[in-house]
């Protein structure tokens, strides 16, 4: 591994998609566990409980997409024209997802709150399985022609390893999701949210497992980077800690450090996913010479340059207004006139 | 159906569904830093109500504009994946910076704006209004910047040959400041406000006509008025500064606008008409030399025709002859509503003139009509080239894309925008009936 531009730019558009993993992730999860409540004033607590954050959380999602456009216009390019379909109901889920919230509390008519709960839960499963899928099929290995296209069907993409990503993607959502509700309501709902979440995170792990099993019986090039640098071994063992460290911190009241556990353990998965890929960036199978990497899908080193100075301007107001919306809105979730 | 343009119509579509929202925005984004700000100044509880009600219109519409605007950059590699490869490394980064500079900024202290009233301070909470405003407006230079490159590149260079063949940036600030980003922006800035403006003016005025929320309605107006005058006036400059942009850099886009054939003869400006593409002719009204004289001040300097240009690389003429002569048209008619509006102001009768309410009350349409050509015109006029001069659109598609995948992907977004819109109108239209929310003033804090 060197560090040059093209390492930093594939740790950073990671570090985005981990930013959109971390934040989106918990209220894409929220969205997932929205039906199992069944009161209007809980639905609302848990809408309320993402309200002011769930916007900007996205905006990680699409400065990825632009960091993605610019830093490897080939990958940007050959994954979301190779992915149509998949994109396009990607960019369904998402749109829903923004009116359902939005929408949902406008109107007093039940029939109108139940329709945009349901759009707003299967959005946001349906927008978290769609990811995962993504991720499964750019690990698995997607037939690419030698101009980088993509060669092959939707239905190609879902295979079985792609869908027990997704389905993992989901669990990981819904586990997190369920933590960052508990920390975020009080009494009786939150009693209901602490019995969802053991359950989920033992789906999580269960779903982990399998996903770890197949990616080393399937494609253990996953692995190599791992082989070759031992140390990098304790992220895997990071990761189990800190999921096992999320039922103690629970058990102890301590809601808080449960989320920052589990905001670890989704960090961590998704440094092991890009440490597994490095340093390419779309896997090509079964042509493995007409993969895209870091260096064949780069912008010029002029870009990355330029790029790299918007970072490094950009990024620290982004964490510090991030960190300061949060700030102000934190503690338990109190409806008032301006809520959802 | 063809690829080229099913794609092209989806793009088209769903672009223009999109800036119905940004515009508003934009707009009502400068109208909250006013009110609020007046509020400060003034402690005027009016002001505080005022503001509240029109940042929940600010936050339905933004909701709107975040849902559509996501599809936006999806599409560009989604659809035009081969435009992407050539331009990524100059377009891109234009993407990524809108991302990290305006973006996080505009949905961050959005969240301020809409639930934080009873959280921060007001002065916080002002501060707050004024970086979503900025950020609104910031947000459509990177936007501009990416679009007036694809009009008028400059600051790159072309690497590789034939299919591999990409631009790459030699000078930053070349890129940003390319040729007409500057008069582009300012004319998208206007008529932003435009719509922010007769937005406002339309709501107050069915206030007042329903004998409603009087002195709300009545302090909005006067705030409308005044911005109303000034964008409208200053648009009739940005749109002069960017036409003749547009004729020294893509004289092709002039010619179609005003159907200017012969290769190169002074030139007249057609009031209205229709363009006979196939004799090249066009019957309307037209006042001779008008043309020439708005380019040069000189009404005999001839002007560079559709002849020059082989006949594979000319826009489409009737349709940018149309979208910018109607353009313009409600352009004028914007200046001249504006300026009733300042006069009756001026002689105490606005509030009360039944008949002109009325039509401030249509004229919310009017800026949005003129928003959309414009962009027709910008867009269809820069055909057959996608990069203008250097990759034409039937290059720029996706080679993995089929058009049964595209007809599909329409459909699937003209049904879903067919029930965002009228949803959107829906909830519009209660929230306005609902009118503006009375907050009693509390000692130490705000409502």
């Amino acid at each position: 591994m060197s560090f040059d531009l093209n390492t930093i730019w594939f740790a950073l558009v990671g570090i985005l998609f981990m930013g959109y993993a971390i934040l989106d992730g918990f209220d894409l999860g929220t969205g997932g566990l929205h039906l199992f409540t069944k009161t209007d004033k809980e639905r609302r607590i848990m809408l309320n409980a993402i309200g002011p954050v769930w916007d900007g959380n996205e905006v990680w999602l699409v400065t990825g997409g632009g960091a993605l456009f610019a830093a490897f216009p080939e990958v940007y390019a050959t994954s979301f024209s190779g992915f149509y379909m998949a994109m396009m109901l990607l960019l369904v889920g998402l749109i829903f997802r923004a009116v359902a919230i939005d929408f949902r509390s406008k109107r007093e008519s039940k029939t109108w709150r139940q329709f945009w709960d349901i759009s707003f839960s299967v959005s946001s499963i349906l927008s978290s399985l769609l990811i995962g899928v993504a991720l499964g099929n750019i690990a698995w290995g997607i037939p690419l022609d030698s101009d980088f296209e993509y060669a092959g069907r939707f239905v190609g993409l879902l295979h079985p390893y792609a869908l027990l990503v997704g389905v993992t993607t989901v669990a990981l959502f819904m586990m997190h999701g369920a933590i960052y509700l508990l920390m975020k309501t009080e009494d009786e709902l939150q009693a209901k949210i602490r019995t969802w979440v053991n359950p989920a995170i033992i789906f999580f792990i269960i779903c982990y497992i399998l996903t770890t099993m197949a990616t080393l019986l399937y494609i253990p090039h996953m692995a190599d980077n791992l082989k070759e640098f031992p140390p990098l071994m304790i992220l895997p063992l990071l990761n189990a800690l800190a999921i096992a460290n999320i039922p103690r911190e629970i058990h102890k009241g301590r809601e808080f450090r449960a989320f920052l556990s589990s905001c670890a353990s989704v960090a961590a998965l998704l440094a092991l996913f890009g440490i597994g890929m490095y340093p390419d960036l779309i896997y090509s199978n079964p042509v493995a010479a007409n993969s895209l990497n870091i260096y064949n899908a780069a912008s010029s080193d002029k870009t990355l340059t330029i790029m790299l100075v918007i970072a490094i301007l950009g990024m620290p107001l982004v964490i510090a207004y991030t960190s300061s919306i949060y700030w102000i809105f934190r503690g338990k979730v109190k409806l008032n006139s301006s809520s959802y | 159906m063809d690829l080229e343009i099913l794609s092209r119509v989806q793009f088209g579509f769903t672009i223009g569904f999109h800036y119905l929202f940004p515009p508003l925005s934009i707009g009502l984004g400068l109208f909250l830093v006013i009110m609020e700000g007046a509020y400060m100044k003034t402690k005027n509880q009016m002001y505080h109500n005022m503001t509240r009600f029109w940042v929940k219109i600010f936050a339905l519409i933004f909701a709107l504009g975040v849902a559509s605007g996501i599809v936006m950059e999806f599409q560009f590699g989604t659809n035009w994946a081969t435009y992407s490869r050539f331009v990524g490394d100059v377009f891109g980064s234009a993407l990524a910076a809108e991302g990290i500079f305006a973006f996080f900024l505009e949905s961050g202290f959005l969240a301020i704006l809409v639930f934080g009233w009873d959280k921060v301070k007001p002065r916080t909470h002002f501060i707050s209004t004024i970086l979503v405003a900025f950020g609104a407006h910031f947000s459509a230079i990177w936007i501009v910047v990416a679009n007036s490159w694809q009009q008028t590149p400059a600051g790159h260079h072309i690497v590789g040959v034939g299919d591999a063949a990409r631009a790459e940036i030699v000078d930053f600030w070349q890129v940003l400041f390319n040729p007409s980003f500057l008069d582009r922006i300012s004319h998208v800035f206007m008529g932003a406000w435009q719509a922010g403006a007769f937005f406002v003016l339309s709501v107050s005025a069915f206030y007042l006509l329903k004998n409603k929320h009087v002195d709300f309605a009545k302090g909005s107006m006067k705030i409308g008025v005044v911005i109303a005058v000034v964008a409208s006036i200053l648009q009739l400059v940005t749109g002069h500064s960017s036409a003749n942009v547009v004729a020294e850099h893509q004289p092709a886009k002039l010619a179609a606008m005003e159907a200017h054939y012969p290769e190169s003869a002074p030139a007249g400006l057609y009031l209205f008409g229709w363009v006979d593409e196939e004799q090249e002719k066009v019957t309307g009204i037209e006042i001779p030399g008008l043309l020439s004289f708005l380019i040069s001040w000189d009404a005999s300097e001839p002007v560079t025709g559709l002849q020059a240009f082989a006949p594979e690389d000319r826009p489409p003429v009737n349709l940018v002859f149309q979208s910018y002569h109607i353009m313009v048209a409600v352009g004028m008619l914007l200046i001249l509503l504006a300026l009733i509006a300042a006069f009756k102001w001026k002689t105490g009768s606005l509030f009360k003139t039944r008949w002109f309410l009325y039509v401030l009350v249509f004229s919310v349409l009017l800026p949005q009509i003129a928003n959309q050509l414009g962009w027709f015109t910008a867009e269809v006029g820069r055909q057959p080239w996608i990069v203008y001069g250097l990759l034409r659109t039937e290059d720029g598609l996706s080679a993995s894309v089929g058009s049964g995948q595209v007809l599909l992907s329409l459909i699937l977004f003209t049904l879903i925008y067919i029930l965002l819109f009228t949803l959107f109108i829906f909830l519009l239209n209660e929230k306005i009936k609902a009118g503006p929310e009375k907050f009693e003033l509390k000692e130490g804090h705000m409502a």
